[in-house]
């Protein structure tokens, strides 16, 4: 390995950076021989070639999906995809290549010059990386299995074996077959029976280029009676010139066991993020997806629990934040597949200066699933006439023993409030952020401290310029 | 000699709300150390005076001046007059979802002075000023007026005008619906600041008036001034209300 890819990929202990293959690039677009190739060179079994060569020919196959944003789907240039990026190619990328205003929110947010330099996918390292290190140790103390995708496919081809595509198969749709055609990085985790990871376990920590990559995988097991919060991605702005990102994340909970998976993501405005999320909780375990997205130009991500489980409970938080030439297209899928499952369901979207926000939500109770309740709470909080809020809810119930509740409303704020504020020495624009830092803060609680205060100082300047 | 600083000066004022008149040549000068009372009947006009005064956009000067701290603020917006030393302790106070109380005050007092709040000092403030009220520490984390009964919005309010140590306190009705103690209690708040400030009252009931003393009391009629005098002004109106004041509308 030159000097120079050594140091783009820094001290790299966990991937498929053997130095022969450090020079290797992939020109844009698709075709079954890049999807062998990219497997190839990963050495990867031969299980995993197949699936990716079958999901890569579904891919072609299935049509784009007839709902939701279809002109902006239809807009994507799948030749002007590159599907391998090597994290050495992040490196050639230059600073005075990203643009001046998300580099004032950089300093704006107070971010060090570093990490400034990693959300701006310039560098593919990040300091904070010993901090990583340290966490991980204590991790692998207590037996919880920590590494990326392609590391966990290696060492554990067993467990990945048995999960990968159980929760997600690529025949999903359209975007989780393109996934696993190509995927690369993310994170896989195991949580051994009983053991409860105290601290958040933050994928921010173990910064590569892959972890913020376009086709990342993820896939969680925790075994029984254990406990894990995960967190990934960041509030700051992440700057992309790829403009596809279709990740897919699959959860496992085992009997009695809690998965919490928090996301925000603030992808820059040329970005499509078209995201599969989805979690099984067996008997009595728990799933909550926390979900927040700022960014993009589109996203298309439902969060989804099946209640597999007798006594199983689902949460999805999320909140979405659409502004100038933004659509998200978000919401939460829950399927009550067992008698006495909850759910609880709290959707929150502001839209301002034209910007689209949509919840999509789907409820589905099978005929077995006695005494199941489900909560549906989805708030839209509009800042100006120009934008727009959409609600579409299904509900497929079959079993009259089901409690549902779904509220919904739409709000704006109102001069009163604004009135009140200002007379309490708040500007126009330090009110407005103000009130949607409150109308976000169901969500905002449920994050980590800095993740928390992060968000709020991103919506407060979100709000600058909005007035008039 | 401070106590002859004019604070507020509102002259000839005329003001419409959607083109309806509801101030019609309002006269008032309050100096420093001054608490002046509006008293008068609903729709009067006394809460579109309190609010004219701290510049709501929905009302509209069609004539004459506000000049406070002899500075003409008739463009001023509300925001610039709350750093000023404006206060506004409102009526029906606004619901703000999901804003703590806690935050709330400390970026409102730390947006109103110049320097910067010290978190040990303005917690040690804080409680101080909380202690006062009788005011309970969990209403720090709760939300802003949210789900507040009217006798605790209405100390809030107060706790935010001993925080913000305003140089003129416009209070709207703060006494209603408040029972004895809160009468009492919120009382204290306003006796706390007047002597530096100047202060507006508007009220219905001299029942406040027990335990503050006024040094003007006003009767509004019809968007102005009709009468003018000291408290036992507002005696006499609670014994014999408005109607020795009323023109006889056929004259």
């Amino acid at each position: 390995m030159s000097d120079e890819a050594r140091e783009a990929v820094g001290d790299y202990q966990f991937g498929f950076h053997d130095p022969e293959n450090a020079t290797i690039r992939f020109d844009k677009g698709l075709s079954e021989q890049v999807v062998r190739d990219i497997s190839a060179l990963k050495n990867e079994p031969e299980w995993m070639t197949d699936i990716r060569v079958k999901a890569y020919h579904h891919f072609m196959a299935r049509e784009m999906p007839n709902w939701g944003n279809c002109g902006e789907l239809n807009n994507i240039d799948f030749d002007n995809v590159t599907y391998f990026l090597r994290s050495s190619d992040a490196t050639e990328k230059n600073w005075d290549d990203v643009p001046d205003d998300i580099k004032n929110t950089f300093d704006r947010l107070g971010i060090p010059e570093a990490e400034q330099k990693w959300l701006g996918g310039v560098t593919a390292q990040y300091e904070s990386e010993a901090v990583y290190h340290s966490i991980r140790e204590d991790l692998e103390a207590q037996g919880v299995l920590f590494l990326d995708m392609d590391s966990g496919l290696k060492e554990h081809p067993e467990i990945v074996k048995q999960y990968f595509g159980s929760v997600i198969p690529y025949s999903d749709n359209k975007f989780s077959a393109l996934n696993t055609a190509v995927w690369s990085g993310g994170s896989f985790i195991y949580v051994p029976k009983g053991v409860h990871v105290e601290m958040p376990v933050q994928a921010y920590f173990r910064i590569n280029a892959q972890n913020m990559g376009q086709f990342e995988r993820t896939l969680i097991i925790a075994d029984e009676g254990s406990s894990i919060h995960y967190v990934e991605g960041c509030t700051a702005p992440t700057y992309s010139t790829d403009s596809l990102h279709s990740a897919v994340v699959e959860l496992i909970a085992m009997k009695g066991s809690k998965i919490r998976y928090s996301t925000i993501q603030n992808w820059s405005a040329n970005v499509y993020n078209l995201v599969t999320k989805r979690g099984v909780a067996h008997e009595n375990a728990t799933v909550e997806w926390v979900d927040g997205n700022i960014g993009s130009k589109l996203t298309m991500k439902y969060p989804a629990v099946l209640l597999k489980g007798e006594g199983a409970h689902a949460e999805v938080i999320s909140v979405a934040y659409a502004g100038a030439g933004q659509h998200q297209d978000a919401g939460a899928k829950v399927h009550h597949l067992a008698p006495n499952t909850t759910s609880n369901i709290l959707s929150k979207s502001i839209s301002k200066n034209g910007g689209r926000s949509s919840y999509r939500g789907m409820l589905q109770v099978s005929p077995k699933s006695h005494g199941c309740r489900s909560k549906i709470v989805c708030d839209a909080l509009m800042l100006d006439s120009d934008s727009r809020s959409d609600t579409y809810p299904t509900m497929e119930v079959g079993n009259s023993t089901a409690d549902l509740e779904h509220e919904a409303s739409v709000s704006k704020v109102s001069g009163d409030q604004l009135f009140y504020l200002m007379s309490r020495g708040f500007s126009e624009e330090e009110a407005m952020g103000l009130i949607v830092n409150g109308f976000f803060e169901p969500f905002t609680r449920e994050l980590p401290m800095e993740y928390a205060v992060e968000l709020n100082k991103l919506l407060e300047l979100e709000m600058e310029g909005s007035i008039g | 000699m401070r106590m002859t600083e004019e604070i507020l000066r509102v002259e000839d004022l005329h003001v419409s709300v959607d083109e309806t008149p509801i101030l019609n040549g309002m006269n008032l000068t309050i100096h420093r150390g001054e608490i002046h009372v509006i008293m008068g009947r609903n729709g009067a006009g006394k809460s579109t005076l309190a609010s004219v005064i701290m510049g709501h956009p929905a009302y509209e000067i069609t004539k004459g001046t506000i000049h406070y701290m002899g500075t003409n603020i008739n463009e001023m917006s509300v925001f610039e007059r709350a750093r000023a030393g404006m206060f506004l302790s409102f009526q029906y106070p606004a619901v703000i979802p999901g804003v703590q109380v806690g935050t709330f005050l400390k970026k409102s007092v730390q947006s109103v002075r110049d320097e910067p709040l010290k978190g040990r000092e303005f917690r040690k403030e804080l409680n101080g000023a909380m202690k006062a009220l009788e005011m309970e520490k969990s209403v720090l984390s709760r939300y802003v007026n949210d789900g507040f009964s009217g006798g605790e919005k209405k100390r809030l309010e107060i706790l935010q005008m001993l925080l913000l140590k305003p140089t003129l306190a416009l209070l709207d009705e703060t006494d209603s619906g408040l029972d004895i103690d809160a009468l009492r209690i919120v009382a204290k708040g306003i006796n706390s600041v007047a002597p530096e400030a100047g202060c507006l009252i508007i009220t219905h009931y001299q029942r406040l008036l027990d335990h503050v003393q006024p040094h003007f009391v006003h009767v509004m009629i019809d968007g102005a001034i009709v009468q003018s005098g000291g408290p036992e002004l507002a005696h006499k109106l609670e014994e014999q209300g408005y109607e020795w004041l009323e023109t006889p509308k056929e004259a």
